[in-house]
């Protein structure tokens, strides 16, 4: 069984190449060409919808592109296959490339709104323009010929689709186990918490949408040469519709759930287009009643499609630990003990008329554990906000070791070393602990899209595996690295969040309450690991709500009320001050 | 071109982008009240032209049976819920009972008044009132158990009801188009411009309900429950407001705008089964040009878009609706050039 597992993919390439010659009825061959060329654009849209959480209605117009181009190509100056393909590729790419950088600054609901209106108005301009044939479409396409063997209509047709939809589907298994792939899966999480981890998630998005977008032209590739003919009805909105809901009903959230979605809906859309005019009475497309109603409830009682059931059968396979000969990662030069790592100087922040922030000016030693605390509403998350760059400041300067950081990107902060973590546990939930805390190592490691999907990253893979590993245990979470993020109890997460910042090999770590929620012995752990840390030589800034931890573990502390600065210094030093207990207590009148 | 033609253009344009306003307006209000994105808005609109045109023609118009259809589907719903949680029979009454309600007195008396030749007024309000009665009950069906969900998984609901609505409308309609008679006739001249009857009242009527609408959210007990759910679902939930309730409320609404735009298009076009969509999505193109957020500003961007698909139809007749379409990406890239970190914050 474990055997099975490991090799799964042969398995489905065997398979393929079974089927490509058992003697296969002609309706059952081009039911399986369709579900393949079908499959191959819904893989585009399991990256996107189920892996990063965005979504689009216009998979069918890119597939429309990919097909008008190979069409008007092959007919008027008579491109051969390859050459229409890579012109279709490109400009589908490149339109792909153009709407993302458009929409997907934007809120998540502006790029599905802006695919629909996209896909309409491609599909009136295919069905308008006199030299695409307008309505008719282009038609009289030779079949596909590659390499000068005719592949024709039946089951050489199936092989080559199949085959590139495995091709696919192999690649972006690649790419997702790999250091792009985990930022991809980030970007469903918001991206608060990638940036902080230096992803760039703007980038991503848009190379996620041209990778969709490509995938679908190549199904439109094949498909112009499938039907010998192309027209712009299956590349309309309710097309753009269909794809998704195949995804939805396959599983979003799994690669073969794409495979799954587009063969159960292809054949209950043969079924119904049959059955239901004659049960009606009356012809009609009446199966997207049907589609419509299994869309909602789909969503309503199984969101995870299909394929969780296959999955909750077959189980999750654990990754195998092969990094013990893997190279360390790069280190950066740390400060010496003593030196100023981070200098805030008179950082203040306006929300309209409101002072969140007055002026706040305090400084963080190299080794040292420095305290910022404060009654509720006092400004202590904005503080951390506007030092990580997660907000804009509106005046004063920060300095970290030595150089400004003030106005930067939080990505570029984080990529200097200053990590930190949240009030509340920002992680991806369905990822193994592993995996979510290689994502620190994020800014450490070069490797990219290409690079994983040609898997010429497998070095750098292990380096960060074994680095992710090195920092599970350093905060004690060894024994928890193949468990999925999800089902640790909270004291767990939040040590797990602490390794991913040193899997950035930070120099100051800000952690954001990092006890709060946490239980007694949960919150010795906690005070554990922050001793051992600052042993280690690490400067850690810490917004603590939890008195005992803080007067336990800081070297010094600083207080702040209603925004502005109240005092600093050692903890019996604030604990015996006057100002703090008022501020804590408030005064006696 | 000349100055005549213009006019006409212009006049064409700000008709059809009243009726866009209209739309954009219910779009908005959707989607800030219950962030769904509500794409069957158009629906609503081929069902009351439909309706009204069954009803000039003495048959029983389809949606009676669909409304029906949803009522017991609703009622069938809520009794099941009710029998897991262990009700008394009154109390499954109650709630199976409560939801048929308004939808079968609606379609009785549409039942009833179909065959008989009706003055005009009473076969617009009971077209309005079949249609308006679906929005409440669509909202249980399809959105109040989501309440909760993302944005996305409420866009792709609405796909899927739009997938539903224009599958059964093309059932209960037959595939046939229908373009009803102007409620008022009389063609005027402004200057060189001649202006007819139904362009008028679509101008008045879109006015007087948007006014009617700004009224309503600032001056009403209801309103303000809707604003204030719309700015603070958990506040508002505090406070008392269910958001189940002004959910409903705001499909009611949604629902009986659309109607309206139904009506006062049905005149102008030839409706069929899925015409709405179309014209629906236009008004949709205002409200996301708008941002989703304002009403003042769908208003005016929906006349916008009225007059790009009037002068478009004039220069480039074919390609009206690729121009009308495309119109939202630059509209989008302006935006996004002007996004803060807090809107990409999701």
């Amino acid at each position: 069984m474990g055997l099975l597992r490991r090799y799964y993919l042969w398995l489905v390439l065997a398979a393929i190449v079974l089927f490509a010659t058992l003697p296969i009825p002609a309706f059952w061959v081009a039911q399986l060409n369709y579900i393949g060329l079908f499959a191959l654009t819904c893989l585009g849209l399991v990256l996107l919808t189920g892996v990063a959480g965005l979504t689009s209605f216009g998979q069918a117009a890119f597939v429309g592109i990919g097909a008008y181009t190979t069409a008007w190509c092959a007919l008027n100056l008579g491109w051969p296959p390859t050459l229409t393909l890579l012109l279709g590729v490109t400009l589908t790419g490149f339109s792909a490339w153009v709407i993302g950088r458009i929409t997907l600054r934007l809120s998540g609901h502006y790029l599905p709104l802006a695919t629909i209106a996209w896909g309409l108005s491609l599909y009136y301009l295919m069905g308008n323009l006199e030299a695409l044939g307008k309505y008719d479409g282009l038609i009289g396409l030779n079949s596909l010929t590659l390499f000068g063997h005719e592949i024709g209509q039946g089951q050489g047709f199936f092989m080559v689709s199949w085959g590139l939809l495995w091709v696919a589907t192999v690649a972006l298994t690649f790419l997702l186990n790999s250091r792009p792939g985990r930022a991809i899966r980030s970007l469903k999480e918001g991206r608060q918490m990638a940036e902080a981890m230096g992803v760039d998630t703007f980038g991503y998005k848009v190379t996620i949408f041209v990778i969709a977008a490509v995938l679908a032209s190549v199904a439109g590739w094949l498909m112009a040469y499938y039907q010998r003919a192309v027209n712009p009805s299956a590349f309309g909105l309710k097309w753009g519709i269909e794809y998704l809901f195949m995804v939805v009903v396959g599983g979003a959230g799994s690669l073969w759930g794409a495979w799954l979605g587009a063969g159960v809906v292809r054949v209950l859309d043969e079924q119904l287009q049959t059955w239901l005019p004659q049960l009606l009475g009356m012809s009609g497309s009446f199966e997207s009643i049907i589609f419509g109603v299994m869309l909602v409830l789909m969503l309503k009682y199984r969101p995870d499609g299909l394929w969780s059931w296959v999955q909750q059968g077959i189980g999750k396979t654990e990754r195998v630990c092969n990094w013990d000969d893997a190279k360390a990662l790069a280190q950066r030069p740390k400060p010496a003990v003593g030196d100023v790592v981070l200098d805030v100087q008179k950082i203040s922040k306006n929300f309209g008329g409101l002072v969140a922030v007055n002026g706040i000016s305090f400084q963080v030693r190299a080794g040292q554990i420095v305290g910022l605390i404060g009654p509720n509403g006092a400004g202590k998350s904005t503080t951390f906000n506007l030092i990580t760059g997660t907000l804009p400041l509106s005046s004063g300067e920060v300095y970290f070791g030595g150089q400004p950081v003030h106005g930067l990107h939080a990505r570029d902060i984080a990529k200097r070393g200053l990590m930190r973590t949240f009030q509340h546990v920002k992680m991806i939930p369905e990822m193994s602990v592993l995996d979510n805390v290689a994502i620190g190592a994020h800014a450490r490691s070069q490797g990219e899209v290409f690079g994983a999907i040609l898997r010429r990253n497998r070095g750098e893979e292990k380096s960060i595996m074994a680095e992710a590993e090195r920092q599970l245990k350093r905060v004690g979470l060894g024994d928890w690295m193949h468990e999925q993020a999800a089902n640790l109890p909270m004291g767990q997460q939040r040590l797990m969040e602490i390794a991913r910042a040193l899997c950035a090999d930070p120099t100051l770590l800000l952690l954001d309450e990092p006890a709060a929620g946490l239980r007694y012995l949960e919150k010795q752990e906690l005070i554990h690991v922050l001793r051992q840390l600052q042993s280690e030589g690490m400067s850690i800034l810490l917004v603590e709500h939890d008195m005992d931890l803080v007067m336990d573990v800081c070297e010094s502390i600083v207080v702040m009320e209603f925004g502005t600065y109240l005092t600093q210094g050692r903890p019996d030093q604030v604990q015996a001050d006057p100002k703090v207990r008022a501020a804590y207590l408030g005064t006696e009148h | 071109m000349d100055i005549t033609i213009a006019g006409m253009l212009a006049v064409d344009g700000l008709t059809n982008g009243a009726i866009y306003a209209l739309l954009g307006l219910a779009t908005v209000m959707v989607f800030v009240v219950t962030r769904v994105i509500f794409i069957p808005q158009g629906e609503f609109v081929a069902f009351g032209a439909l309706t009204l045109a069954m009803f000039i023609d003495h048959k029983v118009p389809g949606t009676v049976w669909l409304l029906l259809i949803m009522a017991f589907a609703v009622a069938l719903q809520e009794g099941i819920g009710v029998l897991r949680s262990g009700a008394t029979v009154k109390q499954f009454l109650k709630c199976t009972v409560k939801p048929l309600l308004i939808p079968v007195i609606t379609a009785g008396f549409s039942i009833w008044l179909a065959p008989y030749d009706l003055p005009m007024w009473s076969m617009v309000s009971l077209s309005l009132a079949l249609v308006t009665a679906m929005g409440p009950l669509l909202y249980r069906l399809a959105y109040q158990s989501l309440e909760s969900a993302t944005p996305l998984v409420l866009l792709i609901v609405s796909v899927g009801v739009h997938f539903a609505l224009t599958g059964l409308a093309l059932l209960f309609f037959g595939p046939e188009g229908f373009r009803n008679p102007a409620f008022w006739d009389e063609r005027l001249q402004i200057g060189a411009v001649p202006i007819n009857g139904q362009a008028v009242i679509i101008f008045v009527t879109a006015l007087l309900f948007i006014l009617a609408l700004w009224y309503f959210f600032g001056n009403t007990l209801f309103g303000k429950a809707l604003r204030a759910t719309a700015v603070n679902r958990n506040g508002a939930r505090l406070m008392g407001i269910s958001t189940h309730t002004a959910g409903q409320l705001t499909f009611t609404l949604a629902a009986f705008i659309g109607a309206l735009s139904g009506l006062l298009i049905g005149p102008t076009t030839t409706i069929l089964y899925d015409s709405g969509f179309l014209i629906g999505l236009k008004g949709f193109v205002a409200a996301v040009i708008a941002g989703l957020a304002s009403y003042p500003g769908a208003l005016v961007v929906a006349l916008g878009v009225g007059l790009v698909e009037a002068f478009s139809a004039f220069w480039a007749s074919a390609f009206k609706e690729v121009i009308v379409f495309a119109l939202i990406l630059p509209a989008l890239w302006l935006r996004s050039r002007h996004v803060t970190d807090d809107e990409e914050e999701h």
